[in-house]
């Protein structure tokens, strides 16, 4: 007896949901992100209003000044959803504990320069407050936003935010002990320097446009911060005392570069949807900007010194690249 | 004229690498089998690193392709940017 094999091929008979096939055609198959992601929140049939806002609907686009036809068109280039998600963040995990067991198993921590040490401390720690702001910000941009497409890698965002936090009460640890923390604690709360970036991080808190705040977090407070602890302090650190910071700081590093590409895109699509989005855009920023741009140059100074403004201009002008090609600088 | 070809494993990596591989090459055609997928393109085929990364949304490396790759035929050239198959010597 001879058994021939043969393969058969089948065609499904279709390759995704009806609403993905719906916005990519019929003959494609779909992405998960995108079958992750789309049109996943619920539109229409809401039962009653919430009773802490009967003014909108539970999930409402007015809830922000910008307008959107379709508000799936704000995707994410790095095309997140849960799974791509965890595994991209562990690996990141993966890479900053290897670092934080590099510097203590060679005694980086114990041998770093105490000059050095002291301003690594003094200005990374109490930084911890600022990125726990942020997590409070992404939670909310999630929360009243609308659309998957923008609430989701918002949430991502926030929670990238509470490992930073953990990661600089860590750098606090390696480099000192409790103590350390519960001093720049005290710093964020009593030291006039910290005082109008406090004010800044706790006046966002109460943005009730989810994406003016979207701006002033995402795109203004997270450029400016990083731009400044994780380039400029770190590399004024590095020539004075080697790169121990630097390895101590890797995630927040990685992570910058990882989601100015999302926070970039969705500008962009925003402002090229309409000239009042556009309008609106470059108002949030010159106002978050201007507020940023105040409330760091005392900790700037902290920090660098003498170089302070030179540090924060070259900051500011890497945001600016940013938002030229985004399409949002012409009228500045 | 001939062809060049490569065959990938269908799975979600691959996906994005075909999708990225069809933006390059206009001529080429994609030919999906069970579980196997192949492009076939006159004279030369280009894989390139900055679509591929823009349809994946992540950072790529060329020779990733060699974990999903089932066969190819042509001349290789490659560089970190692009993965060329073609006749030219």
């Amino acid at each position: 007896m001879q058994i021939d094999l043969r393969t058969v091929s089948i065609e499904p008979l279709r390759q995704t949901f009806d609403h993905i096939a719906a916005r990519i055609g019929n003959d494609k198959a779909a992405s998960r992100y995108l079958e992750a992601t789309m049109d996943v929140q619920p539109n229409v049939n809401f039962h009653y209003r919430p009773t802490w806002d009967p003014a909108h609907e539970i999930f409402d686009a007015s809830r922000t000044a910008i307008t959107m036809k379709d508000w799936y068109a704000l995707k994410d280039p790095r095309q997140f959803y849960y799974g791509t998600y965890t595994a991209s963040r562990a690996r990141m995990q993966e890479t900053a504990e290897a670092d934080f067991e590099f510097v203590e198993s060679r005694g980086l921590d114990a041998s770093y320069d105490d000059a050095a040490r002291r301003i690594a401390l003094d200005f990374y720690v109490p930084l911890r407050h600022v990125a726990w702001g942020a997590n409070m910000n992404g939670a909310s941009m999630c929360a009243y936003g609308y659309g998957t497409a923008i609430t989701q890698p918002c949430l991502y965002q926030g929670m990238d935010q509470l490992g930073i936090a953990q990661y600089l009460t860590r750098l606090g640890l390696t480099l000192g002990d409790q103590a350390e923390v519960q001093f720049a604690k005290k710093a964020w709360l009593e030291q006039p320097q910290w005082q109008e970036l406090r004010r800044l991080v706790e006046d966002t808190w109460v943005v009730k446009d989810w994406f003016e705040l979207y701006v002033a977090q995402n795109v203004v407070i997270d450029s400016l911060v990083s731009g400044l602890a994780y380039t400029e302090v770190d590399q004024a650190l590095n020539e004075r005392a080697g790169s121990t910071v630097s390895l101590l700081t890797r995630f927040q590093t990685e992570w910058f570069a990882d989601s100015s590409k999302w926070v970039d895109a969705c500008m962009k699509v925003a402002a090229a949807e309409n000239p009042s989005n556009k309008a609106l855009l470059q108002q949030w920023l010159g106002h978050w900007r201007g507020r940023a741009l105040a409330a760091l140059q005392p900790v700037a100074k902290q920090a660098l010194g003498a170089d302070a403004d030179d540090a924060l201009a070259r900051v500011s002008a890497r945001l600016d690249a940013r938002l030229a090609k985004a399409g949002l600088l012409s009228s500045n | 004229m001939s062809n060049v070809f490569i065959a990938f494993q269908t799975n979600e990596e691959t996906r994005s690498i075909v999708e990225a591989i069809l933006a390059d090459n206009p001529n080429a055609t994609v030919n999906q089998q069970p579980a196997m997928v192949k492009i076939d393109a006159p004279d030369q085929l280009v894989v390139r690193r900055s679509t591929v990364e823009e349809h994946m949304g992540r950072p790529f490396d060329l020779q990733e392709l060699h974990i999903n790759l089932i066969t190819l035929t042509g001349h290789i050239d490659e560089t970190d940017d692009e993965f060329t198959l073609s006749w030219a010597h």
